[in-house]
């Protein structure tokens, strides 16, 4: 059960702060561990609703989580309503309608964890309310409350089969007492209606019909278009501009030199330009001359990081996992050591809809009656509003803040930099601005995924078991990097399953901005482990799935109750799944046609995943199909869950085909579509998925598929050809698709 | 600064824009129809896509004064007020998008590879779509949403011709 604790609302109060109309049952929960001076939350001011049973018979519910393409504002709805007993169709969802932690929980997203955090919450609210309306039923139909169910957005008596309907019930159902939480019964699976099934998107029809509202389609009156040029080597400092020049050009109300505090994820320095559309004040940029002391700025470059990897001596690096005893195990000569070197290169996050924000500040007779209203596309509303603070001393009070669906996040939008500069912006100008990044902006100004190279040494024993891995990763550095990047995880897999293990780190400073990309660290220790362990299986001789098998060990959950922990029983289930659906042993194949199999946990999920590819003598790749099982516990909303995993496959596959930054002088190199291959839909393999619908609590899926797509398809590669993958993009290896 | 005149979604719009300005962002920021979307501004990702004169045509590229006098399409026209287009039934009931940013210019291309070939196959889908950029991947469920729409058309016209 989760920490929250339901209240009812007084209506007049909430009519007050939502403006939301219509009576009905409203719930709303509060967090007793934050309430203020001891006491516990009083329900008229501090209280606000997540489910509201109307009297029109429309369900709104909230969602407080952003939606950035992950599907969460479907699938979080659709458990309270499966424990309200509610009618999907009657279901209206809705952002939450503010950024307050303390009213609506945790509003941000990310990790795939959003599921898992909310599950519990989520039943309660659904069950909470049922109960509610069958007490005010059994008043009415005047008969007792065990002998009514909740169905259909009906109370109905099962042996007369009467019924009301919950908007009949509603008022009254809001002067129920409010059951305690520990009496609440939640369905059974085998009884769910709406869990499991397939919902479209909540936000489908305003998707198709081109209303879908996303941060970049933001207007407000009087709203001005703007930009923002900073220094392509990160932390130039700027000297001067031609901003007289700029002013006068065609569409450009203004410009201003902005100063910033130096930190990439905050604010910049820079030139901001405000005008009457944003292809105005793109055209007018392209007239900016500006003069930036380059002397602190990055001067990162991908071929010294290159460099210094080949010949970085493991002595010169730092133990980081450090189990059983490597040294012996590699220095016993009945034993067999196999050595790789492996690379994988900076990404792009490459949201389609590219950076943006609208801000609109309004200054007031002192800074503390200073008021911002912001449009924002984040990930995060609470770290926003943090900085807000922080860097502009606006307490909550002065910020209005409307959180935007996204065009893509994929850990992107967790930054304030696109923020603080539509900030400043507005600032300046007194008008509220829409701040549009290009995409070159977007590419350039990334907070990348993370490249690096790994040398490795596996030991087998005389039977052909692995019983040691020496893995000495090397990896960029800049001050302020976000230290959970960098890796190694202990808890990853195959760290967690072998009997002596040494993990060690070399850093590189390279002054380019990294941060989360959909699963990070995983993205690529999958493809380095997974490639690795298929290198060792066959160099021992021995079949891929047995050896992994073999590492697994026996049946169990390694910390018992920890979903993030490793359950070899539940990967052992994927493995042979995957193996059956794909035919993985049987088949047999075409020349120049391999299978490729690999296992990855991440994100409390097991995924294991079959790559069926060809190659042409002239290294042309087709990906005919990718096999995946998956076990996440009880699937919520089946075609986001397939969405999702489709997706993550569809990333996976276009990032390691052809996709890789690379910067030198501290710039970056490729800044758009044409120099960055991306997949399309003729390169799109068929898909295939499996889950398996454990007992265990359900968990997000929005990254946990990526990982083992790109060692299944390495793995499939080499089954086709003999030729092993150990480098990332497959392009600079001469292959094609 | 010159004017020009179109047809958008069927009523006549005049605007007053530098001729270079790209059709894209005067339907978006002068007036206001921003369901076409800004993906790369060099033709690479098709969020961009409208229809001119019944071509499929990425907006980013095209400038104002190419458009004076010709008829405009957009997704915000697609649907009647009674009823939506086939394709965007079938791309709610096949659940395509994920963030959905892509999907205006996905269902712009899908409509216009439909009025010329009512039954495609995967092969045609696969060379009209190409210019269609889908960073979340729904790549199966466009395929599988321009074979639905393409036999609901089939259906209906039978319906209609009995
Ligand atoms: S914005 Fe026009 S093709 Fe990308
Ligand atoms: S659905 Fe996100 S880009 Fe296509």
């Amino acid at each position: 059960m989760s920490n929250f604790t339901l209240k009812k609302i007084s209506r007049r109060a909430f009519f007050k702060k939502t403006g939301i109309a219509g009576g009905g049952l409203i719930l709303a929960y509060s967090i007793p561990s934050i309430a203020k001076d001891g006491q516990p939350l009083v329900e008229s001011s501090e209280l606000n609703a997540f489910i509201q049973i109307r009297e029109d018979g429309k369900i709104l519910i909230y969602s407080g989580s952003p939606e950035m393409g992950q599907g969460i504002k479907t699938s979080l709805p659709m458990i309270v309503a499966e424990e309200l007993g509610a009618k999907w169709s009657d279901v209206i969802v809705e952002q939450t309608p503010e950024v307050d932690t303390e009213k609506y929980g945790r509003q941000s997203t990310g990790g795939s964890y959003t599921l898992y955090r909310n599950w519990n919450l989520m039943r309660e609210m659904g069950a909470t309310a049922r109960e509610m309306l069958l007490g005010a039923g059994a008043l009415i139909m005047e008969v007792p409350k065990s002998e009514l169910e909740a169905a259909e957005s009906q109370i109905r008596h099962r042996r007369t089969n009467k019924s009301f309907s919950f908007a009949q019930l509603a008022g009254l159902a809001q002067r129920q007492p409010i059951p305690e939480k520990d009496s609440l019964v939640f369905k059974a699976r085998e009884d769910y209606r709406i869990l499991g099934t397939s919902k479209s998107q909540v936000d489908s029809l305003e998707i198709v019909t081109g209303v879908g509202d996303y941060g970049i389609d933001t207007k407000v009156p009087e709203m001005l278009f703007g930009c923002y040029e900073k220094c392509d080597a990160v932390g130039g400092k700027i000297v001067s501009a031609n901003i007289d020049a700029v002013k006068e050009l065609p569409g450009v109300v203004d410009a201003y030199i902005v100063k910033g505090n130096g930190k990439p994820n905050e604010l910049m320095d820079g030139v901001g330009i405000v005008g009457t559309s944003t292809w105005s004040v793109f055209k007018a940029r392209e007239k900016l001359e500006v003069v930036w002391d380059e002397s602190l700025a990055s001067k990162a470059s991908w071929s010294d990081f290159e460099s210094f990897a080949q010949t970085v001596k493991k002595e010169d690096s730092e133990d980081k996992i450090n189990i059983g005893d490597i040294e012996s195990s590699i220095g016993n000569s009945e034993n067999t050591v196999l050595e790789s070197f492996y690379e994988y290169p900076y990404v792009s996050h490459l949201c389609l809809e590219p950076m943006n924000c609208t801000a609109h500040f309004t200054k007031g007779e002192s800074a503390d009656k200073d008021h911002l209203e912001i449009w924002l596309p984040t990930q995060n509303g609470p770290r926003f509003q943090q900085f807000a603070e922080s860097f502009y001393g606006l307490k909550k009070d002065q910020l209005t803040i409307h959180i935007k669906r996204m065009g893509g996040s994929f850990g992107r939008r967790n930054t304030n930099d696109y923020v603080s500069e539509a900030i400043e912006l507005s600032k300046r100008s007194g008008k509220p601005v829409k701040l549009t990044w290009s995409r070159e902006d977007s590419m350039k100004g990334d907070f990348f995924r993370e490249g690096g190279f790994n040398k490795i040494r596996g030991v087998l024993d005389p039977e052909g078991k692995l019983v040691g891995w020496d893995e000495h990763l090397i990896r960029a550095d800049y001050p302020g990097k976000p230290g959970f990047l960098t890796g190694p995880w202990p808890s990853a897999f195959p760290f967690n399953s072998i009997e002596n293990v040494r993990a060690s780190l070399s850093t590189f400073r390279l002054d380019t901005p990294t941060g989360a990309w959909r699963a990070p660290y995983s993205n690529t220790h999958a493809f380095v482990s997974q490639s690795f362990i298929h290198e060792l299986a066959s160099k021992a001789g021995r079949d891929h799935l047995e050896f992994l098998l073999e590492i697994l060990g026996e049946p169990r959950w390694l910390a018992p109750g920890q979903v993030n922990a490793l359950n070899t029983e539940r990967a052992i289930g994927v493995l042979n799944r995957v193996a059956k659906e794909s035919g993985l042993s049987k088949r047999p194949l075409d020349q120049g046609r391999g299978l490729g199999l690999a296992f990855y946990f991440c994100h409390a999920a097991h995924v294991a995943e079959v790559a069926d590819v060809s190659i042409s003598k002239n290294q042309e790749v087709t990906v005919h199909k990718i096999t995946a099982a998956v076990d996440v516990g009880p699937i919520i909303n089946m075609s986001g869950a397939l969405n999702q995993v489709e997706g993550s496959i569809m990333d996976g596959l276009s990032t390691m085909i052809g996709q890789k930054i690379t910067m030198e002088n501290g710039r970056i190199q490729e800044t758009n579509l044409d120099q960055y291959p991306v997949l399309r839909i003729n390169s799109a393999p068929e898909i295939d998925v499996h889950f398996i619908q454990s007992d265990y609590d359900p968990t997000g899926l929005g990254e946990p598929a990526l990982p083992p797509l790109a060692p299944a398809v390495a793995n499939a590669i080499f089954a086709a050809t003999g030729s092993r993958v150990r480098k990332m993009p497959l392009n600079e290896l001469g292959y094609r698709v | 600064m010159p004017k020009y005149s179109f047809s958008v979604n069927g009523s006549k719009q005049t605007v007053e824009a530098e001729a270079e300005m790209p059709l894209l962002w005067v339907l978006r920021d002068l007036l206001g129809l921003t369901g076409s979307k800004f993906g790369c501004g060099i033709g690479q990702c098709g969020a961009c896509t409208i229809h001119l004169n019944g071509e499929p045509m990425r907006s980013c590229l095209l400038p104002v004064a190419d458009a004076a006098g010709q008829n405009i399409a957009t997704i915000e026209g697609l649907a009647t007020k009674k009823s939506l287009h086939k394709v965007q039934e079938a791309w709610i009931s096949e659940d395509v998008a994920q963030c959905g940013y892509c999907q205006a210019g996905q269902i712009m291309s899908a409509v216009a590879l439909l009025e010329k070939n009512s039954d495609p196959t995967d092969e045609d889908i696969d060379s009209a779509m190409a210019g269609n950029y889908c960073r979340c991947g729904t790549y199966i469920r466009i395929r599988k949403a321009i074979h639905s729409a393409a036999k609901a058309t089939s259906i209906d016209q039978l319906a209609r011709e009995a």
